[in-house]
């Protein structure tokens, strides 16, 4: 028992942040709490500190918006935290849909599913394109296109000031992550943890490998959902510099010697790695 | 010939091929959806707001308007309604905005797509100014217009007295009673909804429309001539009417009118 807390030592505490950031928001609508008021796309932190998303803003910008200095101020701390500890942080420490898409994972590998190698329709560059078609809409139909689908927003509006039918679309994440193919949501259509993960693009905390450490068990292939950033397990200590890395800390509980840890690199470390 | 070059370039523009029809039928599928989700003429917004198409893009749907709101008001629209998603609103029936003189959700909304200063008229910034909508009343299910004794809305309405007044009229089927017959008065009219949500009657017989959807105009043909200002309009107009020359115009009409002769030789049939 002791041990599966250890070996998810991460995913626990994970879970109760996400869980905390969805009460505070809760709480500060329906209680009247000064804590975060606002969702996702834009909030006030304690009544001072303001936070905006930049994705959702690049589109009101394409759709013709103007952007009010309180907007650019929000974005500016929301970059800046970003650039520091990381874009994907958010994804895994935040993100509502991250729970239900690690959830269908989660019963995925507990079906057979994963066992037979069918070929994977979408590729991982979709959520490249779809950053990109997400501006060419909004500027066409002047309107912030992706926020007009996004379940990030749906998922969060629906917890803070209720859902109406908002959970079916939550549903079909959760089947199309469980059916389809293997983290097909996250790791391949969603633009705002790709946008968010070129922001994080040199962040400064890591997670760095060891090879010294690696008995080549594969146990971290098995649980990372961004397998294509570990091309350096077992041949090479380095620093994992794929921008996907979602710092969900996986690897680091499932590998049975320690080979993985969070630590902060320097830029000219993580360039040099990098090659 | 078939070279091991020649597969692999036929499977890359094959790849190319089947990306193409992915990414079309969803960005196509995707636009559609957006069209449907863009300005919206029938729905009301919070106080202050932008024109409904300025209002959906530049809104950033994070609900803090609608978590000021002390008398909640207002919703951020889900899937389900016909609303551009996420967007705050109100329905008057449910819930009407109650004017608030802090105004909290305008002066609390981080885009300005709910923007004081359309509230400012005459240098004073108040509620009273907003234009969330206009009220109209359907005076054939009217209990007032029907002869009965209600007013409800008159009581309700913050603005009573100036935004709606009570028209009498004489009861000529009775005889003997008056109508008291609320007449709104579109300059004033807030569209709060005070109104909408005290009406007696099953189905609201004074209900509040965006103005976008209801509001008539008057065009610029047409010159309301006892008023200076439209009248030196017609005058201005007057010479750069670019209309084809015939002898029907080529003359003033006061002309035209005074032409006798022109009339019995049919000049102008
Ligand atoms: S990829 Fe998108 S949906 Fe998935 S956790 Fe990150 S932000 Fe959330
Ligand atoms: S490398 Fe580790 S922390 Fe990064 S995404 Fe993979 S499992 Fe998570
Ligand atoms: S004026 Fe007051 S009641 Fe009306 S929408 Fe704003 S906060 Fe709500
Ligand atoms: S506060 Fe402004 S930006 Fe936020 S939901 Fe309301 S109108 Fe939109
Ligand atoms: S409350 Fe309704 S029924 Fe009564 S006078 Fe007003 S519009 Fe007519």
């Amino acid at each position: 028992m002791i041990n599966w807390f250890f070996h998810h030592r991460f995913y626990i505490a994970r879970r109760m942040t996400q869980t905390l950031i969805l009460l505070a928001y809760f709480g500060s609508n329906y209680f009247g709490w000064n804590t975060i008021v606002g969702n996702l796309s834009t909030a006030l932190v304690f009544g001072t500190i303001p936070l905006s998303d930049p994705f959702s803003t690049l589109q009101m910008f394409f759709a013709g918006a103007v952007i009010t200095v309180d907007i650019m101020m929000g974005v500016g701390v929301v970059v800046f935290f970003y650039s520091v500890i990381g874009g994907r942080f958010f994804c895994s420490w935040v993100c509502p849909i991250n729970i239900v898409t690690e959830t269908a994972t989660w019963v995925r590998n507990i079906l057979p599913f994963n066992t037979v190698d069918v070929c994977s329709p979408l590729p991982q560059s979709t959520r490249t394109w779809m950053i990109i078609i997400s501006f060419v809409l909004s500027y066409i139909f002047s309107l912030a296109a992706y926020e007009m689908i996004n379940p990030i927003g749906i998922a969060h509006r629906g917890i803070i000031f209720g859902f109406g039918m908002g959970w079916v679309l939550l549903l079909a994440i959760f089947l199309f992550d469980l059916f389809s193919q293997e983290y097909a949501w996250c790791g391949h259509i969603c633009p705002v943890g790709k946008f968010n993960a070129l922001l994080g693009k040199y962040s400064l905390i890591k997670v760095v490998h060891d090879k010294d450490k690696c008995v080549n068990s594969l146990e971290c292939f098995k649980a990372c959902p961004e397998v294509q950033i570990l091309n350096m397990v077992g041949h090479k200590s380095a620093t994992i510099t794929g921008s996907s890395c979602l710092k969900c800390a996986r690897c680091i509980e499932v590998c049975e010697t320690g080979a993985f840890e969070f630590s902060v690199v320097g830029i000219t470390k993580q360039l040099r790695d990098d090659k | 010939m078939e070279t091991p070059n020649t597969t692999k370039r036929r499977n890359f523009l094959l790849k190319v091929i089947h990306g193409v029809g992915y990414y079309a039928f969803g960005t196509v599928a995707w636009g559609v959806y957006l069209k449907q989700s863009q300005a919206n003429s029938d729905v009301l917004r919070p106080p202050g707001a932008l024109s409904e198409a300025d209002f959906v893009k530049t809104c950033i749907r994070c609900g803090i308007c609608v978590e000021v709101c002390p008398y909640d008001a207002l919703k951020l629209s889900k899937i389900t309604d016909h609303v551009s998603l996420g967007t705050p609103f109100y329905e008057p029936r449910k819930d009407p905005c109650q004017m608030c003189i802090d105004i909290p959700c305008a002066s609390s909304c981080p885009t300005r797509a709910l923007e004081l200063k359309n509230l400012i008229r005459d240098d004073v910034l108040s509620i009273n100014n907003a234009k969330m909508g206009l009220a109209l009343i359907n005076t054939q299910t009217c209990l007032a217009y029907l002869g009965l004794q209600c007013t409800l809305c008159f009581q309700a309405c913050p603005l009573t007295g100036d935004a709606i007044s009570l028209f009498k009229e004489r009861n000529t089927r009775t005889d003997m009673h008056a109508f008291l017959k609320p007449v709104v008065h579109p300059d004033v009219c807030t569209g709060c909804g005070m109104r909408e949500h005290a009406c007696p009657t099953t189905y609201p017989s004074i209900f509040v429309k965006p103005l976008s959807s209801i509001s008539g105009d008057i065009g610029s043909h047409y010159i309301v001539g006892w008023e200076k200002q439209d009248e030196s309009r017609a005058r201005e107009s007057a010479g750069d009417s670019n209309m084809k020359k015939t002898p029907r115009n080529e003359k003033s009409a006061l002309d035209n009118v005074n032409d006798v002769d022109g009339i019995l030789e049919g000049l102008y049939d």
